[in-house]
């Protein structure tokens, strides 16, 4: 259970070329101890070149990992005390379950009893009790993997676990209550937990501190609630949310207000220094609202179409060129034609060269 | 001239993975076959398909026996889970293949391939090879090729399973487009789906699905407001509908030492032991609300779903937002008890807000 520090980390698969291309752009963050990240991003992003780093598989082009303040850049895998989970199942064959789970144990020389406790207490948790003396390659797929996952637990002095999209071969229902397991076990253990994934539902649940990656890039890292609120890009704000969010070309007409299709939105942004001429404003769905009394930021918008989701409506509206969508509760009647939508200044996000300001 | 089928049933092995199915889809519609995995949905399909022969049943189409039909003369596309495509080819030729394979001349495959690879969103795709599209690219190259064969019957089933949210997004919207601009008045298209919301975007007549069996059928809005069982409850919602053993008694509704007044639309409930359902999302945080314990927080989408805990009662809500909270956290919750259904002790609607019944 360490702090991880990672310190102008960069990865290059050709360092020596006076033009590198980056597999990894250069970076810094801190992983506190104890606490839950995600990597999130598409595929080809960057997030497994980042595991592996913390892991010691690939040695980084430039810059230096701390564990508790300790360098350990040099060090190979097997030195740095972590333990990893993989998307695949990796177990011994020929061990029963309870041996596979005792394994990292066993190779540290711990005491029987010890052992014992151990697995008992990870097998209770991750419901293998009943197969603890079966040969482990008699078991299901997902059963296989909660053996890998159990191994990486079993021990309780690893500075963190690494873990590369493990619920992929897990089933729904086993995934909702592994969640709920992983999340238990970092809250009661303190372990600090690593996370590899594409699936946003599954960073957004399962983590404390979420690492947004685009093309070999860290685009943001924050809470769900922050990359949901303030995106630090467009890219996030159309990535994280579904609806992805809306964003609207605009002209800047004042220190706060913007201009969309000749329509003046003030936000609580100050944009007196902005340059481009590229900018967006970018609100999120759930916060527009069919107008009530208010008088200003109001869109006139013509409707396209209402769709009825069951748990709410979504209105899809056009401004000119431009299409807008709103989540109404489903009590909430449209009229079929004109209306004026509501844009709350303090819910807005504007984007200068598609980067927050 | 309808695709009718009467009680299909087919019984490999000791459980019915379709039992006595009927339907009458007429040309022109959507059809939307919804149920958990293993419901009997992809076997439904593959019946129609002529891939599976069920063990009695009938099936016509325009009034001729279909069973008696070979598949390559059923002039049926069907688009699968997996996205299915010829990894040597690239993606014109793809989309061109069962036209080729008919022997169509090539300034038409030419024209009808580029207005299919249009309807898709892949204008501009077509020298790409299979191997450099996204998935959901991949998925769009199977659409494609199925919309060129020009069939009577498109079944596609559940094709945006294997996406992640993102892409299912942008696609689930995309099709409704296609099946709303693209098909004649001459076909059927049979959808099949675990995901309640996807059958409300596609807003067609709905067969809610469970073991074998034929649950429900109605629009997409009549089940999700009058699910007829506790089972159509459940898979008509996501998260699925809440059900609780409940009591009524001296006009009060009691579960988990929780007194709630009834609310006028159950006056007619008349055993006092019932199953009150009630949505993830008519209930909401407020202060003066009950206490639980929330079991996990998720988040999906936008939502933030709550897993709480209140003695033996376990319950899921919905809120509208991002929001954290930790395992273990109180958390104080009230009912929108207007917006609540009871299902009678065998699991049958007895009174919905919507005003169904079936009791």
């Amino acid at each position: 259970m360490s702090k991880i520090d990672l310190k102008n980390i960069s990865h290059s698969y050709n360092p020596n070329d006076p033009n590198p291309t980056y597999a990894l752009n250069p970076f810094s963050m801190t992983w506190e101890n104890g606490k839950r990240y995600a990597i999130l991003g598409p595929s080809g992003c960057g997030k497994t070149t980042m595991l592996n780093i913390v892991s010691g598989l690939v040695r980084p082009s430039a810059g230096n990992i701390l564990f508790d303040d300790k360098d350990v850049t040099n060090f190979k895998t097997e030195s740095r005390n972590i333990a990893q989970v993989f998307q695949f199942p990796v177990i011994y064959n020929t061990m029963t379950v309870y041996e596979n789970l005792a394994f990292p144990l066993k190779c540290r020389d711990f005491l029987k009893d010890k052992i014992e406790e151990r697995v008992n207490s990870v097998a209770d948790t991750l419901n293998l009790k009943s197969f603890l003396n079966s040969p482990a390659r008699k078991l299901t797929a997902d059963q296989k993997q909660l053996i890998s996952l159990g191994r990486g637990l079993v021990r309780e002095d690893v500075a963190a676990v690494l873990m590369d999209e493990p619920l992929t071969v897990i089933d729904p229902d086993l995934k909702f209550r592994l969640r709920r397991k992983l999340k238990e076990i970092n809250e009661e253990f303190k372990t600090t937990l690593v996370y590899v994934t594409h699936d946003q539902n599954e960073a957004m649940t399962f983590a404390d501190n979420i690492i947004v990656m685009s093309e070999g890039e860290v685009v943001q890292a924050g809470t769900p609630k922050e990359l949901f609120e303030r995106p630090n890009t467009t890219f996030v704000g159309y990535f994280i949310g579904s609806p992805a969010m809306n964003l609207f070309e605009s002209e800047v007409s004042s220190n706060d207000g913007v201009k969309i299709n000749d329509t003046l939105v003030k936000t609580n942004t100050d944009l007196s220094s902005l340059k481009s001429k590229n900018i967006k404003l970018g609100i999120r769905s759930e916060f527009i609202k069919i107008a009530e009394n208010q008088k200003e930021n109001i869109l006139n918008v013509d409707v396209e179409k209402v769709e009825d989701l069951g748990n709410y409506k979504l209105l899809t509206a056009k401004m000119g060129n431009l299409t807008i969508k709103s989540k109404i509760s489903r009590e909430t009647e449209v009229p079929s034609h004109n209306v004026r939508l509501y844009i709350p200044a303090e819910k807005c996000c504007v984007y200068e060269d598609n980067k927050l300001i | 001239m309808n695709l009718v089928a009467e009680n299909l049933s087919y019984k490999p092995d000791d459980q019915f993975h379709l039992n006595k199915v009927s339907f009458n889809f007429n040309k022109g519609n959507i059809y939307t076959i919804l149920g958990r995995t293993l419901s009997g949905k992809t076997t439904l399909l593959k019946t129609i398909a002529g891939l599976l022969t069920p063990d009695s049943g009938s099936i016509h189409f325009e009034d001729k026996d279909f069973l008696k039909i070979p598949v390559w003369k059923r002039n049926i596309a069907m688009v699968y889970q997996q996205f299915i495509n010829y990894p040597h080819l690239n993606v014109f030729d793809n989309v061109a293949f069962p036209l080729k394979q008919r022997k169509v001349d090539n300034q038409e495959i030419n024209d009808v391939v580029l207005k299919s690879l249009k309807s898709v969103g892949l204008e501009g795709y077509e020298n790409r090879k299979i191997q450099e599209l996204s998935g959901g690219q991949q998925q769009r190259v199977s659409l494609a090729r199925s919309l060129v064969k020009n069939a009577k019957i498109l079944l596609l089933d559940e094709p945006l399973v294997n996406l992640d949210y993102k892409l299912r997004e942008q696609l689930r919207e995309e099709f409704k487009n296609i099946f709303s601009q693209g098909l004649s008045e001459e076909s059927i298209v049979v959808f099949s789906t675990t995901d309640p919301r996807e059958a409300m975007e596609l807003n067609g007549e709905v067969i809610a699905i469970d073991e074998g069996k034929v649950l429900q059928v109605g629009s997409a809005k009549e089940i999700f407001e009058n699910p007829k069982t506790l089972k159509v409850a459940e898979i008509s919602n996501d998260p699925p509908m809440n059900i609780l053993k409940a009591t009524i008694e001296s006009n009060k509704i009691n579960f988990e030492g929780i007194d709630i007044k009834i609310p006028h639309h159950l006056y007619n409930v008349k055993h006092k032991n019932f199953n009150l359902g009630i949505r993830a999302s008519d209930i909401e945080l407020n202060d003066n609300g009950f206490e639980f314990e929330v079991e996990l927080a998720e988040i999906s989408g936008s939502e933030t779903l709550l897993h709480l805990k209140r003695g033996d009662t376990k319950i899921i809500t919905s809120i509208e937002e991002v929001m954290n909270f930790k395992i273990h956290d109180k958390v104080k919750i009230n009912f929108n008890i207007d917006k609540v259904y009871a299902f009678d002790e065998r699991g049958i609607l007895a009174s919905s807000p919507f005003g169904g019944s079936y009791v």
